[in-house]
């Protein structure tokens, strides 16, 4: 088992024409993933190499029976396109698009709202973020597929799962996993800005409900509140293991450190040594560094 | 995008938010008395145009009461360095300066609205005591704060302002009067969602001795991401350090720090660790760096050329995790830029992923001073190592 995504996923890539959707459209089909159509206004009738495109997301839902979509338009129409898919239907959107205004999220956010009120949860992934990934069966994102590893060589169960604020320090801590033999059920991305789909705490949900998610690992960074949110929902309902590392431990605050929502805002509760404090206090094992992320999850499994 | 309080306070101006009668902005060698005039009568009041909190305590505020005292009072603040409790011993240039008329008061309250991450929503934060620190006070007592939300879609709501009135003591008899404060918080709200802010602050917010709501100061920040719904307030940008802009411009997230280690790495998160490691080595990072997932021999030539801008680095650490990008392609681009640049300092390099061997020999290969390491750990340790010149201990 995995979450929001396995091999039999169907996904189309909205804004498939540019250069950044069509490139990644054809690593994901490579990877794997069940890749069934695309969409660009204008461009419907045309192809992809063998994958069709259509001018809707309507279009491309009906013809296709899509589930999932991956999102690569640029940001000032970005999110209109999340609200099409979310309104045709589309379950799982995973927004990559770096950039969108806050208040465009925040007025997204509200519609998600209405929409899961009729027909249910909408799992927006992002934005701003390099998707997910269940290693060997579906990749929707930027990752490279190749650092990840499904199986672990412990036991038969001993997999993480892993969510992360970042894009490179996910693959950092991935292939620090993967080298350790220590597979990998989902990773998920969800993103860097300060509004988001979906959180820690409902990934972090997701994967204490997952039989085959032994043990999370969470990579988080300093700005707002969301890692302690999770390591409350730990402490409070969880059975498996959660691991953390957090980043910018030398961010000076007021600073916005590349990522939208990186910054330490709201005085000294936002900085990193704060969250680790909180997070230790909570019960989480925290990794002490970047390059120490692997060999804390082993241990954690090796005491288990 | 931060704004200088005067971009601030003419952006309120156009939501008829009231703010005090000014003269404008003199940067150098203007005539005073053609903005003193603007002003209107004595006694006006010169301002600093820094964004830094506590500008007041530090001198950057002077009250003056005629031409003379205002001409000094210009010629005194501009060129100086304010050093105030935020800005640090090295303080901050001043390039401009306000002009602006005093205003009676009887009261001084605070307003902000920001957005409140937790809840996804922009919040209206009203207290009845201006020139408070916010945080203190959500510690101290947190039930002194009003706290609204404001429906990004319609905005401040009349009944949500009209109980912010009574909160804050501002409900009078006069209901004319009433109907003019609802409109002031209203107009706030409006202004933040039309604008795009992040932040827009009026503190203090003050009740005039004719009774009206006034922006004695006022911040706002913008949403970089917004500009493009935005072209008219671009000209406005004037925050960060000049290194920061040129970064900005080239597409690289830059950071300068006070540390001799310069940073190069893919990716926001990565890069704060990667800092995060060398102060764990006992070393200090000179800045954060992160040079987007694309990067290419221009950008990566921009970088260095930004990093060694900064005189206090002794040596730089790249830090790269290809993903997309192939090492290969990242050496290259590293191996020109070194040659670009004539680099002085040490240099070590970690590469990992999408062909990190490939890219690894061909740096061996350049013949460059360039040290090239394979593990994260060792080549952070290496970095401080070359910057303190004597090898430093293990961490564990």
């Amino acid at each position: 088992m995995s979450i929001l995504i396995d091999k039999n996923t169907r996904v189309i890539t909205q804004g498939i024409t540019g250069e950044a959707g069509s490139y990644h459209t054809g690593a994901c089909k490579e990877y794997g993933t069940k890749i069934v159509g695309g969409v660009s206004p204008g461009k419907g009738g045309t192809f992809l190499e063998d994958v069709p495109i259509f001018n809707t997301v309507r279009e491309a839902v009906q013809k296709t029976g899509a589930e999932a979509s991956m999102i690569y338009v640029p940001a000032p129409f970005a999110a209109d396109a999340i609200l099409e898919a979310a309104f045709t239907g589309v379950k799982v959107i995973v927004c990559i698009t770096e950039g969108i205004p806050v208040l465009d999220m925040i007025r997204v956010k509200e519609k998600l709202k209405q929409i899961e009120l009729n027909s249910g949860k909408v799992w927006l992934i992002g934005p701003n973020c390099p998707g997910i990934i269940t290693p060997e069966e579906c990749k929707i994102g930027i990752m490279p597929g190749s650092i990840h590893r499904r199986t672990s060589a412990l036991r038969t169960k001993g997999q993480v799962g892993v969510v992360s604020r970042s894009g490179t320090l996910t693959y950092e801590a991935v292939w620090q996993l993967t080298q350790l033999e220590i597979g990998q059920t989902t990773v998920v991305g969800i993103g860097g800005d300060p509004i988001l789909g979906s959180g820690f705490t409902e990934i972090v949900e997701l994967f204490e409900k997952d039989p085959e998610t032994e043990m999370v690992l969470l990579i988080g960074e300093i700005g707002g509140s969301q890692e302690e949110e999770a390591a409350l929902y730990f402490k409070e309902h969880m059975t498996k293991p959660l691991i953390s590392f957090i980043a910018g431990k030398t961010a000076p605050e007021g600073k916005r450190m590349g990522h939208a929502g990186a910054i330490i805002e709201g005085g000294s509760k936002e900085t990193a040594q704060s969250k680790i404090t909180f997070l230790k206090s909570m019960g989480v094992h925290i990794a002490p560094s970047p390059t120490e992320i692997g060999v804390t999850v082993q241990k954690v499994l090796k005491s288990r | 995008m931060k704004l200088e309080e005067f971009q601030a306070k003419e952006l309120l101006a156009r939501y008829q938010i009231p703010v005090p009668p000014n003269g404008g902005v003199l940067t150098q060698g203007e005539d005073i008395s053609n903005a003193l005039r603007r002003c209107g009568p004595a006694p006006w009041v010169i301002k600093a145009q820094v964004q830094t909190g506590g500008r007041g305590k530090a001198g950057g505020i002077l009250l003056v009461k005629t031409p003379a005292q205002a001409r000094e009072a210009v010629q005194s603040l501009l060129g100086k360095k304010l050093v105030t409790a935020q800005t640090g011993a090295e303080g901050i240039l001043v390039r401009r300066v306000l002009v602006e008329k005093t205003v009676e008061i009887k009261r001084e309250l605070y307003t902000s609205i920001a957005i409140d991450r937790k809840k996804g929503m922009p919040i209206l934060i009203a207290i009845a005591k201006g020139g408070v620190e916010v945080e203190e006070l959500a510690q101290s007592s947190p039930e002194s704060i009003a706290k609204l939300e404001i429906d990004p879609m319609s905005g401040l709501e009349t009944y949500q302002a009209r109980s912010l009135l009574f909160t804050l003591g501002l409900y009078s008899t006069d209901s004319k009067l009433n109907q003019e404060r609802i409109q002031f918080f209203k107009n706030c709200a409006q202004a933040f969602l039309n604008l795009d802010c992040s932040l827009l602050e009026i503190n203090p917010l003050a009740v005039t001795s004719e009774d009206q709501l006034i922006a004695l100061d006022a911040k706002i920040i913008l949403d970089d991401n917004a500009l493009f719904r935005h072209p008219e307030l671009k000209i406005m940008e004037s925050g960060g350090s000049a290194l920061e802009q040129q970064a900005k411009r080239a597409g690289i997230s830059y950071i300068a720090l006070k540390g001799n280690i310069g940073c190069l790495v893919n990716g926001a998160g990565l890069a704060m660790a990667t800092m995060d490691l060398i102060k764990q080595c006992g070393g200090d990072p000179a800045n954060f760096l992160d040079v987007g997932g694309g990067a290419n021999l221009a950008q990566v030539t921009k970088a260095f050329k930004i990093i060694l801008s900064d005189k206090n680095v002794k040596t730089i650490l790249v830090n790269i995790f290809g993903g997309i990008m192939k090492c290969d392609l990242v050496a290259e681009g590293i191996i020109a830029a070194v040659k670009e640049v004539n680099l002085t300092v040490p240099l070590v390099v970690r590469l990992e992923g999408n062909r990190a061997e490939e890219g690894l020999r061909l740096l061996t290969q350049s013949r460059l001073n360039i040290v090239s390491i394979k593990e994260l750990k060792d080549a952070a340790q290496k970095a401080v190592e070359l910057a303190c010149g004597v090898p430093t201990p293990t961490f564990s």
